[in-house]
């Protein structure tokens, strides 16, 4: 079950090292006040790293927000013309983009991501991500009213202020970069708070940023924990928003911080149980490699992850057996080696969440299809088979809460209303897949599905362009496209009065 | 230093009079002068050792499925140095067939090649390839736009240079931005648009903006996914070529980009009436511009954007900063050898402080140094071309005929090469031959007048609309004027200030549509609306 890589390797990959462990603020890198460092644990392979990254409390991210505040309301940044600013970002790609290697390999430390994914796609496309919102720096355009008496009105769409960006620990390079790249371009100034898990690609891109000539205090990164740097920023009176990625759970909290301190302007990026419908005239084969790959990509630890597939009736012998077939085949192993398709869960926790969410898959009656168990790899490291279920209903646990691992759903549907009731019915609505080549159920589904994203014939299909967020518990506000400019915008209206118009 | 003492000005009375200049004029001679009344001298450019412009001549040959190729007929044009009138390069001469050449590799570019089918975000990266390899041969190309176009080498090098390589990031920025909408129909369906390229585009550009024209035209039409045959003025044929071989280095796949040098009764009009080009952009004269409406009409009804003549009018208010006024007022007609299209040629001011603006803004244009466009702190070269400079003393005299007032220049500058020293003219009327044509060249006129209502009717007597200026601190004022000006841009406190992000074009007979900015990505998108029923909707 879950063949895997070589698990004595001795990587190819040259383990870079650690250049930036202290959080940085205005500029400069600096020890924390308290002097506490935090101790962190490099991908679990054959062998333990420990290194200690600077640990901040609420003092270090005053300062950090001090620093932004100053840059704001003083500094150039927001007074550069936009185009100016997508230069420095420009720039600042450019950075990434001759970095690469030593990116994606902290990021494979600090997360346990596949080195060759990390590489070959999450880091040089979020040197994409910023070149896109480079190229809306320049675009931010207000209106002009049409007013109901003699009055000219138009809007300015302004900079909304010091930004606080709090992100998990899955996708630290994606998702640093969904957030602090419309952010950058709006003319904003921000605090990042990367996940206590994974703080080193994100001190490094802090470096960049300043390489690149983004102004000191701009772009500051605290590392720290959640109920202290992150609880700091939540609840700070000099934020003017913050944009959080996370679990639902958190996002309450983050949102509760925000209403009882300055109502500051709260988007979240939350939990999901993504359904994926595979109707009856799917292609098999298709239909299977987009579940599959739903599930297990990145481990399960992806907030859109197809946790939920519904097949229909007809199909539904075939393509169980055909997943079942290549979850078997799928590699697990050692995220370093290239062969290998799964790497180890991040930490401990989510990997004894993970065990337990089986435990439970199995008591509530579910047919475990394959999967199921730890995988043992020179008896260490967190990593977990591909799982399959079958026979989930709506009500069990394994169907209700975000597992984020590579356990998968299965269940069985007849017609397309019962899919679409099925599918609704979760308190998530971050992403759906459908499958099937007749136009009006894939356009009937699409509108019916209580989902910010519907993927039709494909999964995870991604844009800079294409904008991403949650319906219903999974969040509120959405990241990439143009609309995650608009999340760092004000907007004001100007009016005056007209005089002798010759048109109104 | 030397540069500003050698080609001061020199007024009219003494121009005859005046051979070979010594080296003495002070720049602040001509602050003395009455017209005719004071001593001037001058050295003229051409009396002078020119620069030897730092830059060869590698491309004359058109650029046509990217290969640079001779004329079919093997035919050449020569092209000249404006501040000799000399010869500098012969030029393939396209025409018809060339044009059909052109068409059918930029069709096929289309119909069959990589360009259009390519992500927006590959096309963006080629464009800002393109805009680095530019800025690498920045002083070049703006050598060879003065030596071709008689520019000052300072505004090429400076400001338009780095305006071409501006518009081209911000297009890049726009390729992965092309949103269509979806739709909310009245019915169960969905509805979409999807923003299509429009094809082949037919591009034609004057000689007084080569490279920035070049720009406007080229940067959204490839950021859309079009592809481009290009027909540049017979003036000014080089700096395109060597851009277009620029775009070749950075990745553009060949037929994308066509560039066909030659006159406009035949390379132009084959292009205007191409049965295969989708779309047509025309940047010259009203006359042409006609001409090209027409043969766009006759033939496949390809849609035309038109950027045509103006005669734009620059009011200064009686609450105005006179001295910010004169300065820019000075700007907006003398730029670019006055050679603008949206030049401030009519320069209305309220009688309060009439008198003093004319004072100054003559002051201004005695100071204005006339010279080799090569020479730092030369400020104006010569015109175009012996037709365009002709053309433009035809007007001054007509001007002096009609009994306008010259406060200063008159006629020609130097006695070599196109120069014309800066004019002035005060007591201006609206029916005057000066006060109606666009003059294309270093002549201003001045209009006095009383209130605001009588401002704005007169500024808007024209069959032109392209821009206007409004120089006023009061926000009403401003506020009235600006609505009330028939024209594309109107500068409040402020002129020519050009961005790749804001819209130009003309009202009434200077133009139809908009280029630059967002406005400019429609000039080159199809629309297709795609309706599919909806069963069962969740929502409408």
């Amino acid at each position: 079950m879950g063949s895997h890589g070589n698990d004595n390797l001795e990587s190819s990959v040259k383990i870079p090292t650690i250049k930036f462990t202290k959080l940085f603020v205005n500029g400069e890198f600096v020890d924390s006040i308290s002097g506490f460092n935090l101790s962190l644990s490099l991908c679990d392979r054959s062998i333990s790293m420990f290194l200690l990254v600077c640990h901040v409390d609420k003092e270090d991210v005053d300062l950090a927000v001090n620093a932004a505040r100053h840059a704001f309301d003083d500094g150039p940044w927001p007074r550069m013309p936009g185009s100016e600013r997508a230069k420095r970002m420009m720039k600042f790609a450019d950075l990434i983009d001759q970095n690469v290697e030593e990116l994606a390999a902290l990021d494979t430390l600090d997360a346990g991501k596949l080195f060759s994914m990390g590489k070959a796609v999450d880091i040089p496309s979020s040197a994409d991500t910023l070149r896109y919102y480079a190229g809306a720096a320049d675009k931010i355009h207000g209106d002009v009213l049409k007013m109901s008496r003699e009055f000219h009105a138009y809007t300015l769409h302004e900079p909304i202020g010091v930004v606080g960006h709090i992100i998990p620990w899955n996708f630290p390079t994606t998702l640093f970069f969904l957030k602090v790249s419309p952010a950058l371009a709006a003319g904003c100034t921000m605090i990042v708070k990367p996940a206590e898990q994974t703080p080193l690609s994100a001190l490094y891109y802090a470096h960049l940023a300043k390489l690149a000539g983004i102004p000191d205090g701009v772009l500051n990164v605290v590392t720290g924990f959640g109920p202290t740097a992150g609880a700091a920023i939540c609840s700070h009176m000099d934020i003017d928003a913050v944009s959080f990625t996370g679990s639902t759970e958190v996002g309450r909290i983050v949102m509760k911080a925000a209403a009882e301190s300055n109502l500051k302007v709260v988007s979240l990026e939350l939990g999901g149980k993504s359904p994926l419908i595979i109707f009856d005239d799917a292609d098999v084969d298709m239909a299977a490699q987009l579940a599959l790959i739903g599930i297990l990509y990145n481990k399960g630890e992806i907030c859109v992850a197809s946790s939920r597939v519904y097949v229909q009736e007809g199909i539904y012998d075939k393509l169980v057996k055909k997943l079942v077939e290549m979850a078997k085949a799928w590699v697990v192993g050692d995220p370093f080696d290239p062969k290998v398709q799964q790497g180890p869960q991040v930490d401990k926790e989510q990997f004894d969440k993970i065990l337990t969410y089986i435990e439970h898959g199995k008591r509530e009656g579910a047919t475990l299809l394959t999967g199921g168990k730890p995988l043992a790899l020179g008896g260490k490291g967190y990593y977990v088979e591909p799982t399959i279920f079958a026979e989930v209903k709506e009500d069990m646990l394994i169907a209700k809460d975000e597992i984020f691992g590579p356990v998968l759903a299965l269940a069985k549907f007849k017609t397309i209303d019962e899919a679409i009731k099925r599918a609704n019915s979760t308190r998530y609505g971050l992403a759906a897949g459908i499958v099937t080549k007749d136009l009006d159920v894939a356009n009937t589904v699409s509108r019916s599905l209580r989902a910010g994203t519907i993927w039709i014939n494909c999964y995870f299909a991604f844009g800079n362009d294409c904008p991403f967020g949650g319906y219903k518990m999974s969040g509120f506000g959405k990241d990439s496209g143009l609309e995650a400019l608009h999340k760092y915008l004000q907007v004001k209206s100007v009016v005056t009065p007209l005089y002798n118009s010759p048109w109104l | 230093m030397a540069a500003r003492r050698l080609s001061s000005l020199l007024s009219r009375s003494l121009a005859a009079s005046s051979s070979s200049g010594s080296a003495s004029l002070l720049s602040s001679l001509g602050r003395s002068s009455g017209c005719g009344k004071s001593i001037h001298r001058f050295s003229t450019a051409a009396a002078e050792e020119l620069i030897i412009p730092p830059v060869q001549i590698n491309y004359t040959q058109n650029l046509i499925n990217g290969q640079f190729v001779d004329a079919v007929s093997g035919k050449t044009f020569p092209t000249y140095d404006p501040r000799t009138g000399e010869v500098i390069a012969h030029v393939a001469e396209g025409d018809a067939e060339d044009i059909n050449l052109a068409v059918a590799a930029a069709r096929k570019a289309f119909d069959e090649g990589p360009w259009p089918r390519m992500t927006a975000y590959e096309r963006s990266r080629i464009l800002l390839r393109f805009a680095d390899l530019v800025e690498k041969h920045n002083d070049e190309l703006a050598a060879l736009e003065t030596w071709n176009n008689g520019k000052p080498y300072e505004q090429a090098a400076k400001s338009e240079l780095p305006l071409l390589i501006r518009l081209f990031h911000y297009y890049a920025g726009w390729a992965d931005k092309i949103h269509g909408l979806t739709v909310p129909a009245d019915g169960d369906y969905h509805v979409q648009t999807l923003h299509e390229p429009i094809g082949v585009a037919g591009q034609i550009i004057p000689w007084n903006f080569p490279l920035v024209m070049f720009a406007w035209k080229v940067g959204p039409a490839l950021a859309c996914g079009n592809t481009i045959v290009l027909k540049t003025a017979e003036q000014t044929p080089l700096t395109a070529l060597f851009v277009a071989k620029l775009f070749h280095e950075a990745g553009l796949p060949p037929g994308v980009l066509n560039i066909v040098s030659g006159y406009g009764p035949t390379a132009g009009a084959a292009l205007a009436s191409h049965m295969d080009v989708d779309k047509l952009a025309f940047t010259g004269s009203t006359d042409t511009g006609k001409i090209v409406l027409e043969l766009a009409a006759r033939s496949n009804l390809k849609p035309v954007t038109l950027e045509l003549g103006g005669k734009s009018p620059f009011i200064v208010c009686e609450d105005a900063d006179v001295d910010k006024a004169v300065e820019l007022a000075h700007f907006a007609l003398f730029f670019n050898q006055g050679q603008c299209c949206c030049a401030g040629s009519r320069t209305y001011v309220h009688e309060r402080v009439h008198d003093e603006f004319i004072e100054k803004a003559k002051a201004r244009a005695v100071r204005r140094v006339v010279g080799d466009p090569f020479k730092k702190g030369v400020e104006q070269g010569p015109q175009i071309d012996s037709e365009q400079f002709e053309k433009v003393l035809r007007y001054i005299r007509s001007g002096i005929k009609s009994n306008a007032t010259l406060e200063c220049g008159g006629d020609r500058f130097g006695s070599k090469g196109y120069f014309i020293q800066p004019t002035v003219f005060s007591n201006v009327q609206d029916d005057m031959l000066i006060a109606q044509d666009e003059i294309f060249g270093p002549v201003q006129s001045i209009f006095k007048f009383k209130d605001l209502d009588e401002v704005i009717r007169r500024a808007n007597a024209t069959r032109y609309g392209l821009a206007a200026g409004v120089f006023t601190k009061n926000l009403d004022t401003a506020n009235t004027l600006t609505r009330a000006l028939r024209a594309g841009t109107v500068w409040v406190n402020c002129f020519d200030v050009f961005d790749a992000a804001i819209p130009f074009g003309g009202y009434k007979m200077s133009g139809i549509g908009r280029e630059k900015g967002i406005y400019s990505l429609n000039n080159y998108l199809q629309v297709k609306a795609v309706i599919t029923p909806l069963k069962k909707a969740a929502w409408l």
